[in-house]
């Protein structure tokens, strides 16, 4: 999901520390934030938008396209079938450690309604030099500049570094998405290439990932039938078997996700997989000849 | 969180689900009491592992005596690296035929999946391979669940002949579990038809989605921890994520990604990371016990501190670490790379008060911390 300038956006928890602290930065950049919510404060301005009880009452309230979740785990199932209900078309769900079960209901209620799900545990997305939603470093002009280099990432944090290194090596973004780090996400690797692959202005794609499930080698049988260069970088070769590394995504079992099966595969689809992060800059000069 | 057997069998119980007379033994006293109270049994070693049987973890006994000395051989045991300090003293059951029954999360079809299979006693992966006719699969849509009448259906036709009714029962029972106590993966294998007619699970493996446990309270007391080194431990306590490895390359960074990619690029450098140390998200404020806890590692010849925020702020981390080092005055090398969120700030705070400055990239900290190591 690429989110865009002219998507309306509704902050639910908007009233929240953090809601607040993004939301601002968010209104700063260019996203067109229209309301928020906070059963407790309905009626109220914040952040110089309406607050309103619930997602149904804002979409009669003002209509929102995108809702951006900053939501305390255990309250995220409700939120975001209020969401869906409202008829959201989209949900950037920013929260970690959600059980899974409830994030396989509002996955699974999102698809029928035809609704497009970033996350959870993602960071967001970016659509330099436009809009962004979620808690990226959109204003530092060494991470993100507009360009025409795609990117998708699993990991925020990594996301970010590569997103460095991109424009260090004297390119731009054209859109970052982030999918987020566990092992149910309502937007897949896969799904995210299709959408940077379509995406106008974009010329190259960078696929960060990690070891765990089964999502790269999904990627891969795209990426086959793709012409834009697809770069990709692996997190986790480095990481012991069986262990949880942080996101809960990330954990091989048995031969199950490992760095060697992803590697292969990508490498069998024609995907440049680089050894270190630093690398990038160098592949898609190669890739891009230029 | 994993549950072992004894843990495991109660929460099938709870909803309905017939499961051999038995008790918990931690010494072979305890489990000829048990014995004597329940007849023929058998003796099973209490590990969070499978194939328990070959390692010789499980024993029939006819007589109290028999569980004594056979409980007595087990405790103590080593199973797939783990320790056996007690043993589970159940019925014996007259075996008509063995099934396999399991509902788990299924990241392909990103909703539950029921299992099933009349070639049940056997490994579930080798089923898979060497006979996948006899596996049945069934995804489920989490909003309407599996009923009994979706478990009617699924066991039709696979020849249980009388016992199908019961089998369906304790299928569709099964999935109320896996619904009711946040399961990632709940499994009986095998689930047996006894000679007279009922349908009684023999052998249990629940393992309890980690995001669950806070809704779960009452019941997680039964799981088992996860096996946590000291450092481990006391990371855990402070609410960290940490893990030990091998090596004598220190590694501390925001974000799971991140902190993966340090190691690996410390891996590729030729060096060895000695822990995973990640304070991404909300946990960025926690930076100076984070370095504090990797500082007490006696093994560290170097380390690296690999920043690059989002939500995370670099200044914040880059406060704690200073702070860190100010108080432990630490004699080894430290190579930072520092990027995004509040970087500006954060390389100025390190060049004031440590003399400092950052190198260009992970892979030159990396490098040089590989280099200060050997």
């Amino acid at each position: 999901m690429i989110i865009r300038g002219t998507d309306r956006v509704l902050v639910m928890g908007i009233t929240g520390k953090q809601g607040t602290f993004w939301t601002e930065h968010m209104q700063a950049y260019g996203t067109r934030v229209v309301g928020g919510t906070n059963p407790a404060k309905a009626g109220t301005l914040h952040c110089k938008v309406p607050v309103f009880a619930t997602a149904r009452d804002a979409m009669q309230g003002t209509g929102f396209d995108v809702a951006v979740l900053f939501i305390p785990p255990l309250m995220v199932k409700a939120a975001a079938m209020d969401a869906i209900e409202a008829g959201a078309r989209g949900l950037v769900v920013l929260t970690e450690h959600i059980p899974v079960q409830d994030v396989m209901y509002f996955v699974a209620a999102a698809k029928e309604r035809g609704a497009r799900i970033l996350g959870p545990n993602t960071a967001g997305a970016v659509t330099p030099g436009e809009c962004f939603a979620g808690f990226m470093p959109v204003f530092n002009e060494r991470i993100f500049r507009k360009g025409t280099i795609g990117v998708l990432s699993r990991s925020g944090s990594l996301g970010v570094l590569f997103c460095l290194n991109i424009v260090q090596a004297g390119y731009g973004e054209s859109a970052f998405v982030g999918i987020g780090g566990d092992p149910i996400i309502g937007t897949t690797t896969r799904d995210a290439l299709v959408a940077l692959d379509n995406f106008p202005g974009t010329e190259a794609v960078v696929m960060v990932g990690e070891i765990g499930g089964a999502m790269e080698e999904e990627a891969a049988d795209y990426a086959k039938t793709m012409t834009k260069p697809v770069v990709a970088f692996i997190a986790g070769g480095a990481a012991p078997k069986g262990k949880k590394m942080g996101h809960a995504g990330a954990i091989v079992m048995g031969n199950k996700g490992t760095y060697a099966s992803k590697r292969a595969a990508l490498e069998a689809a024609g995907v440049t997989v680089l050894d270190t992060p630093s690398d990038v800059g160098a592949a898609l000069k190669a890739r891009l000849g230029r | 969180m994993n549950f072992e057997e004894h843990a495991a069998k109660p929460l099938l119980a709870r909803l309905g689900i017939a499961v051999p007379k038995g008790g918990l033994a931690q010494t072979p006293d305890e489990a000829a009491a048990i014995a004597a109270r329940i007849g023929a049994v058998v003796v099973k070693a209490q590990v969070p592992a499978g194939r328990r049987g070959k390692a010789g973890g499980i024993k029939l006994a006819a007589t109290p005596e028999a569980a004594r000395a056979h409980a007595k051989a087990i405790i103590g045991m080593q199973i797939a690296g783990h320790q056996v300090e007690q043993v589970l003293i159940e019925e014996q059951m007259p075996i008509e035929t063995e099934l396999y029954a399991a509902v788990l999360n299924d990241p392909a079809s990103q909703g539950p999946l029921v299992m099933f299979s009349t070639a049940g006693g056997m490994d579930i992966e080798e089923v898979a391979a060497t006979a996948p006719d006899k596996l049945h699969l069934r995804p489920v849509d989490i909003r309407r669940g599996f009923t009994r009448a979706d478990a009617g259906t699924l066991v039709q036709g696979l020849g249980l002949g009388a016992a199908e009714g019961k089998v369906a029962d304790t299928l569709a029972r099964l999935y109320e579990v896996y619904a009711a106590f946040d399961a990632e993966l709940v499994e009986i294998n095998p689930l047996i038809v006894t000679t007279d007619g009922r349908v009684v699970a023999l052998d249990c493996k629940f393992v309890m989605d980690d995001s669950g446990i806070v809704r779960q309270s009452e019941i997680a007391r039964a799981g088992t921890p996860e096996k946590l080194t000291g450092l481990e431990a006391r990371a855990k306590a402070a609410g960290l994520k940490y893990i030990d490895l091998e090596g004598d390359i220190g590694v501390l960074a925001n974000g799971a990604g991140l902190t993966m990619t340090t190691m690996d690029v410390v891996r590729h450098h030729g060096g060895r990371p000695a822990n995973f140390l990640e304070i991404g998200g909300e946990s960025y404020t926690q930076a100076k016990p984070a370095l504090e806890l990797l500082l007490s590692n006696p093994r560290i010849k170097s380390l690296v501190i690999n920043f690059c925020g989002a939500f995370a702020r670099t200044d914040v981390m880059t406060q704690g670490v200073i702070e860190a080092i100010e108080a432990l005055q630490p004699r080894l090398p430290i190579f930072f790379s520092v990027h995004g969120t509040g970087d500006e700030e954060a390389i100025r705070m390190l060049k004031d008060r440590l003399g400092v400055t950052p190198l260009a990239t992970m892979d030159d900290a990396s490098k040089a911390a590989v280099e200060a190591a050997r």
